[in-house]
């Protein structure tokens, strides 16, 4: 289906000069889009050219809209010689390609130069004009909507959640091609940045055609990698979860004035997609190896077996058979599907019933050649390996689903370490199958599943369990079991009931490697890994418990792989999930028992553990309420370190072990001081420093424990490279340098934000790399967000005028804000059945507020709350998420007020997937660039230092001018995905390509959106209504 | 473990003001560097410093305690330090046309920042400015730059900055038309205050005035730039064509050569008696120095009148501070006069003129007094 481009050139500014006699430029511009290249005309002698074309109009195919992106190309005009380049621009034009999202791209962009960086900047207008009604250009791949955001986005509703999409493409590398030894950097770079440019568009596409054969509209958690293999190609794979989404009719008086809700009710999806294969079958170019992965249509068939195996060693009493029934529905759903991962963090309420813990699996690959780059089926097979794998991790855990799933590669030279992980979960099948949500939540009021610990219990069998743990009684709701520590790569589920806040935890490790080649370094690369995982694993649990916490959200593990060493660096943020029992202490014993002196240290070093744990304890407002033992019915169980990590390792042969990390018998929470290595480890638990007091920080979407959030952001970018002194090195040694190196970019982050204190540092995300020999790259991408200290405060005695909160900290407060939910969210919810509404109210009405106070017993409370959410929270979970971080804004408008005249609007730039204290009213599309920025003059440049600092402020940049010429003022979900760095000091030469993306949106503040609202009595004015507008 | 590369950049531009005032008075970032200046290399740190060998800007930033406040080691001090100075080094090729500041895409600055980034990289120091006013800001001028630096105590660094300063304001705003003090304005974003000054140095470097002499030493940048502003509001060009060119920058050269006619007052003898006669008249009883006044009278009307004709020189144009204070202010101060005579003096010296019936060129006396009897009254002090 054609259509037709229009781009128009407006005007230059700040052009570099380009002719040194006349200190000024000739310029004009080439604006190229597939094979079709147009002219401006010359506009001569100024740096502030103003060109004024006409349209420039392309006819063209939407497999190419889709494919392409549009070249602008500016250029100084030389009579006698060949013109010269001042520099390009790329304009990804799928965002017009869907209705929904911008319909006019136009704004200044900065001209960008692979060599010189940003040299001005053009004023540029693109439009699409599609041949084809809306309808039937829906049925292309082009409709299909995709998202940075690992949950579903907030002014959608996820009608189906299909599930994974995956595709990749490969390519030879332009910068190995044998051209690149005739022709200039530049030339190269440029001819890199297309490439890749036109592969991620090809993909998108493909994926797009996948969703459409599921059935689906868009796709959530889209996450694309480039795997630069150097010799043997160019792979870019992408991994998405299949939705079905529904655009939110909010009501008129949440709207900025300036959006005619008419119009979206216009837009809103279709939720029954026609039938597939419209346009897809036809004229799409899947090959076939592709083509047959394909995830089919599942249709559920409704159980008529009973699960046996559950039945005898379920430890529910009363959700044991609803379990297995749930168990066997789920099953069914999802068994049909090849992979059923979701690539999501944060879940519709409801849709995660149990989590199991975290899988992962790796693989060690020899890179070879890529002969036939339309045949990707190598690295196909390599991914699907280890899906399988991941899979087959799930199913141990008596899971049949994984949620939070990534995947990710390193590589050094031919070498490439190739990772999956997730969590094991099973899920509410309700959700994955053709069924409106209503119905779904009319069923769920019959099930027992108690909110805010139900997914702590376990999924798997309790006599049959895959590995050793130890399991207690839920502390929340006494009735299933629960492990006593849980791992999760997901976001804290919002209704989860979580005591005090929470902390990054981060686990570091190196361990040096020979150097060899091919084969021998595959194996000694996969002999190293079960060790660094199981340290890693050490690490973390001791950390864990060090923090007084219990459960571990947002694992991510990383494993990079150098010439000389191999690299570990998890991250997660630990909280206290009140459910699970609370953790024991650390002990240390020592080898010689009969040794006075060693005996006194290693007494002092314990008394040193025990203090800090203490100190943490009160860092962190964990203060678990006291349960007498009689109420629990069996003794507090003894804790003891039990693993949730299950993974194994395969070199290129298939051949898989498992590692069982549970340390077999030995009791693991002591730890044994033998040796030197133990005891740096020992001491290496207690030199993490806590943020200095006002700073938090997580890695996750939001804190637990905070929600109070005022509206200052800052999002950052921090690289730090060291070399380490190829002298005498040692494990140990490499241990704390890099420890140091993390420890030290930390107080480096502190210090400079320190004018934004009390704040949080979220989503902390760190990534490192071994460029060459001797050097660590360590890079952090993270948003410090600005709290109210005094609220936070507040929070613990006005919760009856207090916003939702995710997690919330103090066990009133669970008992509370569904209470809230129910009477603020229901009244402008869309389809309420009334049955429901008016169990809602009665369970609203039926704990008045006097009766919380006369509840003198904990376990009164909890059973009070059981219930409350049984019945409130099925319709407002969707509430407390959606409104949690953005509600707040509602009574905390003291913030400053946002910029005024200025001249360059101001686009925000965060990694979570919200604003505080503002409202997402639109997507605009997904941005996804790759830059390279090349020198030959790094001295004069700055150095390293200075080469890449400016590098990422035009990235920055970049982002910014593309996000504001959609139309947006931010750009949510956003990661950096590489930051590939490589330097040549010796030629005075440096080279950096960094791949960033995210959503473009358009925020309003919370206070313009109340403005609008008081001046519509019929919307509730409570902060929760905010949230159920957003209601499903 | 060295650190080869470290950098932060925020999404909105970070910026410390106190980073900023060290970065722009020239201190060095980089490790060891000595940079000639009154803080060396080598500064003593206390023990939580560590480390003696660090930069001047971070050894100064220790020494303003926050090391103590933030609880941070030097090596974070160091590392911020580098970060806010290569921000700073990137900004700077934008501060030089802060319009362009204003328009950039790289940096995203508040409005409310990116004034403070302008107006305090376009400060300048009383001491260097003392130095350069009235000199032709040329390479010369910039190599001299040196000997300033050691004299003033500035660092080079930070010399060269006000110098390119006044250089780049003076070489945009010099043909142009219009009110020179919006010009600037216009062009450079500063505070009115700022632009008022630089109004001043530009208009003291077009018209070379010598300030450097000794017996001027006494005289404050802002005793010069108050006359500037009255001689750019009544002697130049723009006073009487507000559409001229160059009209702010330069003396109006018509009327320096009829300033001549004004020698009349004292060639003619009973001209110079009936002025003094008629200014003795009107003082006599309400000046403390009347006495050294009538004494002085005619060596004080001959020194103001014949600065007045010897303007059309241009050497005497650039000597016209020195003279004033050699023909007039010196000879009050020695007889002590207090400034209310002074005033009273001047006001009665001018406006007598007016009587004088033989006398036929008022307004342009007037012209010519009005504005001098200001500059006048704001150089009599000590």
């Amino acid at each position: 289906m054609p259509g037709k481009l229009k781009v128009k050139i407006v005007a230059g500014r700040h052009l570099p000069v380009m002719d040194r006699a006349s200190d000024l430029t000739d310029a004009f511009v080439e604006v190229k889009f597939g094979n079709t290249t147009f002219k401006t005309d010359v506009y001569l002698k100024s740096l502030n050219p103003q060109w004024n074309s006409e349209w420039f109009k392309f006819e063209v195919d939407d497999e190419d809209l889709q494919d392409e992106p549009l070249q602008i190309t500016v250029l100084d005009h030389d009579t006698y010689s060949a013109n010269d380049a001042i520099g390009k621009v790329y304009i990804d034009i799928d965002p017009l390609l869907y209705s929904e999202a911008a319909t006019v791209i136009s704004g200044w962009f900065p001209i960008y130069d692979t060599i010189h960086g940003i040299r001005g900047e053009i004023n540029v207008v693109v439009k699409v004009d599609l041949f084809n009604d809306l309808n039937r250009f829906r049925q292309s791949s082009c409709g299909v909507k995709f998202f940075c955001t690992t949950s579903i986005p907030k002014c959608y509703r996820a009608v189906i959640i299909h599930g994974f999409v995956e595709e990749l493409v490969v390519n030879e590398d332009p910068e190995y091609q044998w051209i690149d030894r005739i022709r200039t950097p530049r030339a190269s770079n440029e001819a890199r940045q297309r490439l890749i440019s036109l592969m991620s568009g090809e993909l998108q596409r493909k994926i797009g055609l996948k969703v459409l054969e599921m059935r689906g509209n868009a796709v959530v958690g889209y996450l694309q990698c480039f795997d630069l293999e150097g010799e043997s190609g160019l792979v870019v794979r992408a991994i998405g979860t299949a939705c079905t989404l529904d655009k939110l009719s909010s009501p008129a008086a949440f709207l900025p004035a300036c959006n005619s809700p008419s119009k979206e009710m216009k837009e809103s999806p279709l939720v029954h997609p026609p039938s597939h294969g419209c346009r897809s079958t036809h004229n799409s170019p899947i090959h076939t190896a592709t083509g047959s992965r394909l995830t089919q249509n599942f249709s559920v068939s409704v159980p008529t077996l009973i699960y046996t195996g559950m039945g005898s060693g379920s430890a529910g009493k009363e959700g044991g058979p609803f379990k297995a029934l749930l168990r066997q529905q789920t099953q069914s759903a999802l068994e049909q599907r090849e992979f059923p991962f979701f690539t999501l963090t944060a879940f519709p309420p409801g849709f995660l019933v149990h989590v199991g813990g975290v899988v992962s699996a790796r693989s060690v690959k020899l890179l070879d050649r890529i002969h036939n780059p339309d045949e990707p089926e190598t690295r196909d097979a390599w991914w699907a390996e280890i899906r399988q794998e991941i899979k087959s991790h799930a199913k141990a855990l008596g899971c049949h689903a994984v949620v939070g799933y990534s995947e990710s590669t390193s590589i050094c030279e031919e070498v490439c370490i190739l990772s999956a992980s997730g969590t094991a979960a099973v899920l509410n099948p309700r959700f994955l199958q053709d069924g409106t949500v209503e119905g779904c939540l009319e069923q769920r009021l019959e099930e027992n599943l108690p909110a805010g610990c139900g997914f702590c219990h376990i999924p798997y069998d309790e006599l049959n369990m895959p590995f050793p743990a130890h399991l207690t009684y839920c502390y929340n709701c006494r009735k299933q079991k629960v492990p006593d520590v849980l791992f999760t790569t997901i976001d804290l589920p919002m209704d989860a009931a979580v005591i005090g806040k929470g902390c990054l935890i981060q686990a570091r490790l190196c361990r040096l490697k020979k150097k060899a080649q091919a084969e021998a370094n595959a194996t000694a690369i996969s002999n190293l890994l079960p060790f660094m995982e199981y340290e890693v694993h050490t690490q973390l649990m001791n950390k864990l418990k060090l923090k007084g916490m219990n459960a571990l959200f947002g694992l991510r593990i990383q494993i990079s792989v150098g010439e000389n060493m191999l690299m570990g660096l998890a991250s997660a943020t630990g909280v206290y999930l009140a459910a699970l029992p609370t953790p024991g202490g650390i002990q240390i014993a020592g080898k010689t028992p009969n040794d006075g002196s060693y005996e006194q240290h290693i007494s002092h070093m314990q008394k040193k553990i025990n203090d800090t744990i203490a100190k943490n304890k009160e860092l962190y407002e964990i203060n678990p309420p006291e349960i007498s033992e009689e109420i629990i019915g069996s003794p507090i169980p003894e804790p003891r370190q039990r693993s949730r990590l299950l993974r194994s390792q395969s070199e290129s042969s298939d051949e898989v072990t498992e590692l069982d990390l549970s340390h077999g018998k030995k009791d693991a929470f002591v730890l044994e001081i033998d040796d030197t290595d133990a005891m740096e480890d020992v001491h290496s638990l207690l030199t993490d420093v806590p943020p200095p007091s006002g700073f938090y920080s997580c890695n996750t979407e939001i804190m637990p424990g905070i929600n109070n959030w005022t509206s200052e952001i800052q999002m950052f970018t921090s690289v730090r490279v060291i070399r380490l002194s190829s002298l005498n090195l040692t494990n140990q040694a490499l241990n704390k340098n890099f420890n140091d190196l993390c420890e030290n970019l930390l107080k480096s982050l502190y210090f400079k934000l320190r004018s934004m204190i009390p704040c949080c540092l979220c989503h902390v995300n760190f990534t490192v790399s071994l460029p060459e020999d001797e050097l660590i790259q360590v890079t952090v991408t993270a948003v410090a967000i600005t709290f109210d200290k005094n609220q936070a405060l507040q929070t613990t005695k006005t919760h009856a005028e207090k916003s939702l909160q995710r997690a919330s900290t103090d066990n009133e407060e669970l008992l509370q804000f569904p209470l809230e939910l129910c009477s603020d969210a229901l009244p402008s919810h869309p389809f309420p059945p009334a049955k429901e509404h008016l169990e809602s109210a009665s369970s609203n009405s039926g704990i008045p507020a006097a009766q919380r106070d006369r509840c003198s017993s904990w376990i009164e409370l909890i059973k009070l709350k059981a219930q409350t959410i049984r019945r409130g929270s099925i319709k407002t979970t969707v509430t407390v998420e959606k409104a949690s971080p953005v509600g707040e804004g509602n009574f905390r408008n003291r913030s400053s007020p946002p910029c005024a005249n200025s001249t360059v609007g101001v686009v925000k730039m965060t990694p979570l997937s919200f604003i505080p204290g503002a409202k997402i009213t639109k997507y605009l599309g997904i941005i996804n660039m790759f830059f390279i920025r090349e020198t030959t003059s790094l001295r004069e440049e700055g150095g390293v230092s200075g080469f890449l600092h400016a590098f990422i402020a035009e990235v920055f940049a970049m982002v910014r001018a593309h996000v504001a010429a959609l139309g947006g003022n931010a750009v949510v979900s956003y990661i950096m995905k590489q930051c590939v760095f490589m330097e040549n000091p010796n030629k005075n030469q440096a080279q950096c390509l960094i791949n960033v993306s995210g959503d473009a949106v358009v925020f309003v503040r919370e206070s313009e959106l109340e403005v609008v609202s008081t001046q519509q009595p019929a919307a509730n004015c409570q902060p929760s209504c905010t949230g159920g507008e957003v209601t499903t | 473990m060295t650190s080869e590369l470290d950098i932060f950049v925020g999404n909105t531009t970070l910026i410390d003001e106190d980073v900023y005032r060290l970065w722009l008075d020239g201190y060095s970032g980089l490790w060891g560097t000595v940079c000639g200046c009154r803080f060396g290399g080598a500064v003593v740190l206390d023990g939580r410093a560590g480390r003696a060998r660090m930069s001047d800007a971070v050894a100064l930033r220790v020494r303003s305690g926050i090391l103590e406040q933030t609880g941070a080691t030097a090596a974070v001090l160091q590392s911020d330090t580098m970060d806010h100075y290569r921000t700073f080094q990137m900004l700077e090729r934008l501060l030089h046309a802060p319009p362009k500041l204003l328009h950039q895409l790289i940096f995203q600055i508040p409005p409310s920042r990116q004034a403070l980034l302008i107006e305090r990289y376009y400060a300048f120091d009383e001491a260097f400015v003392r130095e350069v006013l009235g000199k032709k800001l040329s390479k010369g001028t910039k190599k001299d730059l040196d000997d300033i630096s050691t004299k003033t105590g500035i660092t080079l660094k930070s010399c060269r900055r006000q110098f390119d300063n006044f250089k780049r304001v003076f070489k945009v705003v010099e043909e142009m038309r219009g009110s020179l003090v919006d010009n600037i304005q216009q062009h450079f974003l500063l505070s009115d205050r700022l632009a008022r000054d630089y109004a001043a140095i530009v208009f003291f470097a077009n018209n070379r005035f010598e300030t450097g002499k000794k017996k001027l030493q006494y005289l404050s940048f802002g005793d010069f730039a108050f006359c500037a502003e009255l001689m750019i509001q009544n002697w130049t060009l723009g006073a009487v064509d507000p559409q001229a060119d160059d009209m702010d920058m330069d003396l109006d050269k018509e009327f320096l050569q009829d300033l001549k006619e004004l020698k009349v007052l004292v060639a003619d003898k009973d001209l110079l008696d009936l002025h003094k006669s008629l200014v003795c008249t009107a003082l006599r009883g309400k000046l403390g120095v009347f006495s050294e006044m009538e004494a002085n009278f005619k060596n004080l009307s001959r020194g103001l009148v014949n600065v007045a004709a010897k303007l059309t020189h241009n050497k005497d144009v650039r000597d016209l501070f020195v003279d004033l204070v050699e023909k007039f202010v010196e000879p009050c101060r020695s007889d002590h006069w207090p400034l209310n005579d002074v005033r009273l003096f001047l006001n009665q010296y001018s406006a007598s003129v007016h009587s004088l019936d033989g006398f036929r060129h008022q307004a342009l006396w007037d012209r010519y007094m009005g504005t001098l009897r200001g500059c006048l009254l704001r150089l009599c002090h000590d």
